[in-house]
C-alpha cells in the first residue's frame, strides 16, 4: 500500500514538473505564433510541421552562444539571479491541484504534488521571492539600466502584490480556507442546479479583476513590462545577459505565467470541476481524467489571454502604473473585502436591524 | 482663421465619463479588433514553396530564343546593345562556317553574347529594338541573387534557350 502511494504521488510530482517546464517552453512558441497572426503574419513556421521545433531551435542556439560576465559585475551575484529566478518560478506549481483524486486500491491519492493547508499562502511567499531574482540579476550587472529596471521589478510587485492579497482575503472569507484543495473542492459543489458549476467568480467578479491585473503586473506583461522596457531601458534588468542566463530569465517568465494561469483557474474558474461532473455517473478515476483535462483547458486560455492582451495594449508609463496600483485598485480591493465581509455576516446572522 | 477645405475638425476635449476612466470599455473593443485580426487571412507568400503570380508583360530575366528549327536567332547586328541605355550588352560576332547551318539561321552571329545584369535595368528596349525577335524579357524567372560581381555577367550558356528536345 506504501509502495503503490509512493509510486503514483513521485509519478503525479514528475509529470507536474515536466508538464510546467513543457507548457513553459511551448508558451515561447505559442507567443510568436499569436503574435504573428494578430499581426496577420504566419510566424515561425520552418522549424519541424508548422514550426513546432523552434523552441529547440532556440534552446540550442542560446546554448551555443557566449556566456558573458561584465567586467566589474558581481560573478556570485550574476549567475545567482537567473537561477533563482528559475527555481522560486518552479516552486510554485508544487501546491496547485491539478486535478481531484485517483483511486487505486481502495486508496485515494491526491492528483497534486504537496497538499500543505496554507497552499495560497506558500505561492505568494514563492512567488514574492521571485522579485529577488530579478533584482539580485539588475543589481549584479553593474550597470544602471538593469539597475533601474530592477528597481522598477521590486517597487512594482510589491505595490501590486498589496491589491492581489486584499482580492485573495476577499475569495478567503468566501471560502474560509487557505487549502488550494479545499476552495478547489468547493466550486465542484452544486450551483443553479449543475453540479460542478459553484465557481467563485460568480461570488467575486470584482475580485477577479483585480487579481488578473494584478497577476500581470506580478508577471511582468505587458502593460506592466516597465522592468523591462526596452524603450527607456535597453532590456531593463536582462541588459547584460546573454545565453542561458537570458534563456532562464525569458523561461522563468513563462513559468510564472503558466503559475498565475494555474492560480487564477484554481481559484476562480473552479480548478478541476466542470459543469455535470458529478451527474454524468462516470467512474471516479476517469471524472478525475476529465477534471485535469478541464483545468489544463482552462490554464491554456488564461496563458492565451495573456498573450493575446500583450500584443494589444501598449506599455504603462511608470506614475500611471503606480498610480493605478495605490489609488485605483487597493483601494477598490478593500472595498471589496468590505462588501464580500458585510453580505457574508449578513448572510449568516441577518440583519443587525 | 477660416478653414479653406472645410475638413478641419473640431476637437472637444470633454472632461471623461465613468465609463471612459474605467477604461474596461476600451480596452475590450481594443481586444475585439486584435481578435478579428487573429482569424484574418495572412497576407504572407511563403516564397519557396508558392510565388507571387507575375504579370504577361513583366520584364524579368533576358532569354535568346531559337527559331522552329532550334537555330539561333541573334545574328549579332547590335541594334540591342546601342538601344541599351545602360549599356549592359557587349557581343562579338562571327561569320558561319559551312556545316553550321542547323546552328545559326544567318551566315552572321553572335560567338559571344554577354549581358552584365548589375547594369541592366530591364527596361526592355533590347527587347523593342531586335529585328529578329531573338531577345525577349521572360515573365517568370528574374536574375538571382549571388555572391560575386563576374556571377552577374550572362554569357551564352545562360541566355541561350536550351534546344528542345526533338533536335538533340
Amino acid at each position: 500500500m506504501e509502495s503503490t502511494e509512493f509510486l503514483v504521488r513521485s509519478a503525479v510530482i514528475l509529470a507536474v514538473f515536466g508538464i510546467t517546464l513543457l507548457i513553459a517552453t511551448y508558451s515561447t512558441y505559442a507567443e510568436r505564433k499569436i503574435a504573428a497572426f494578430i499581426q496577420d503574419r504566419v510566424g515561425p513556421n520552418r522549424a519541424g510541421p508548422m514550426g513546432l521545433l523552434q523552441p529547440l531551435a532556440d534552446a540550442v542556439k542560446l546554448f551555443f552562444k557566449e556566456e558573458f560576465v561584465p567586467a566589474n559585475a558581481n560573478k556570485f551575484l550574476f549567475i545567482a539571479g537567473p537561477s533563482l529566478a528559475m527555481l522560486t518560478a518552479c516552486m510554485a506549481s508544487a501546491v496547485i491541484p491539478f486535478g481531484n483524486t485517483i483511486l487505486i486500491d481502495g486508496q485515494y491519492i491526491n492528483v497534486q504534488a504537496i497538499e500543505v493547508n496554507i497552499g495560497i499562502l506558500y505561492i505568494f511567499g514563492v512567488v514574492a521571492l521571485g522579485v529577488y531574482g530579478i533584482m539580485i540579476g539588475g543589481w549584479a550587472s553593474n550597470n544602471k539600466f538593469s539597475l533601474l529596471g530592477a528597481i522598477r521589478a521590486a517597487s512594482q510587485n510589491i505595490s501590486y502584490e498589496l491589491a492581489m492579497g486584499m482580492s485573495i482575503i476577499a475569495l478567503l472569507l468566501v471560502s474560509s480556507s487557505l487549502s488550494l484543495r479545499v476552495i478547489a473542492q468547493q466550486q465542484g459543489e452544486t450551483l443553479f442546479g449543475i453540479s460542478g458549476m459553484n465557481w467563485n467568480i460568480f461570488y467575486q467578479p470584482l475580485g477577479f479583476l483585480i487579481f488578473i491585473i494584478c497577476a500581470f503586473a506580478e508577471t511582468n506583461r505587458v502593460p506592466f513590462d516597465l522592468p523591462e522596457c526596452e524603450t527607456e531601458l535597453i532590456g531593463g534588468y536582462h541588459t547584460e545577459y546573454s545565453s542561458m542566463g537570458m534563456g532562464l530569465y525569458l523561461f522563468a517568465e513563462y513559468v510564472n505565467i503558466f503559475v498565475a494561469s494555474a492560480v487564477m483557474a484554481t481559484l476562480y474558474f473552479g480548478g478541476y470541476n466542470f459543469p455535470f461532473m458529478y451527474d454524468l455517473g462516470l467512474p471516479h478515476n476517469l471524472v478525475t481524467l476529465i477534471g485535469t483535462g478541464v483545468l489544463f483547458i482552462k490554464i491554456l486560455m488564461f496563458i492565451f489571454f495573456f498573450m493575446w492582451v500583450r500584443w494589444t495594449l501598449p506599455r504603462f508609463r511608470y506614475d500611471q502604473l503606480m498610480n493605478l496600483g495605490w489609488k485605483v485598485l487597493i483601494p477598490l480591493s478593500i472595498a471589496n473585502v468590505i462588501i464580500t465581509a458585510a453580505v457574508i455576516l449578513i448572510s449568516e446572522q441577518g440583519l443587525p436591524w | 482663421m477660416q478653414s479653406l477645405s472645410n475638413r478641419a475638425k473640431k476637437l472637444e476635449k470633454k472632461p471623461m465619463n465613468f465609463s471612459e476612466r474605467m477604461y474596461l470599455p476600451a480596452i475590450f473593443q481594443g481586444l475585439s479588433i486584435t481578435m478579428r485580426h487573429f482569424f484574418k487571412k495572412k497576407a504572407t507568400i511563403k516564397y519557396p514553396e508558392e510565388t507571387r503570380p507575375m504579370s504577361a508583360v513583366w520584364r524579368g530575366l533576358h532569354v535568346l530564343k531559337r527559331d522552329e528549327k532550334g537555330r539561333e536567332r541573334c545574328t549579332a547586328c547590335g541594334l540591342c546593345a546601342v538601344a541599351c541605355p545602360a549599356e549592359a550588352i557587349t557581343m562579338v560576332a562571327g561569320e558561319r562556317k559551312r556545316g553550321e547551318e542547323h546552328l545559326y539561321r544567318e551566315e552572321k552571329y553572335a560567338v559571344s553574347y554577354e549581358i552584365n545584369m548589375l547594369r541592366c535595368i530591364f527596361c526592355g528596349l533590347c527587347e523593342e529594338a531586335c529585328p529578329k525577335a531573338a531577345i525577349f524579357l521572360q515573365n517568370d524567372k528574374v536574375a538571382p541573387a549571388r555572391y560575386e560581381r563576374d556571377e552577374f555577367i550572362y554569357g551564352k550558356d545562360r541566355l541561350v534557350e536550351p534546344m528542345p528536345i526533338q533536335n538533340q
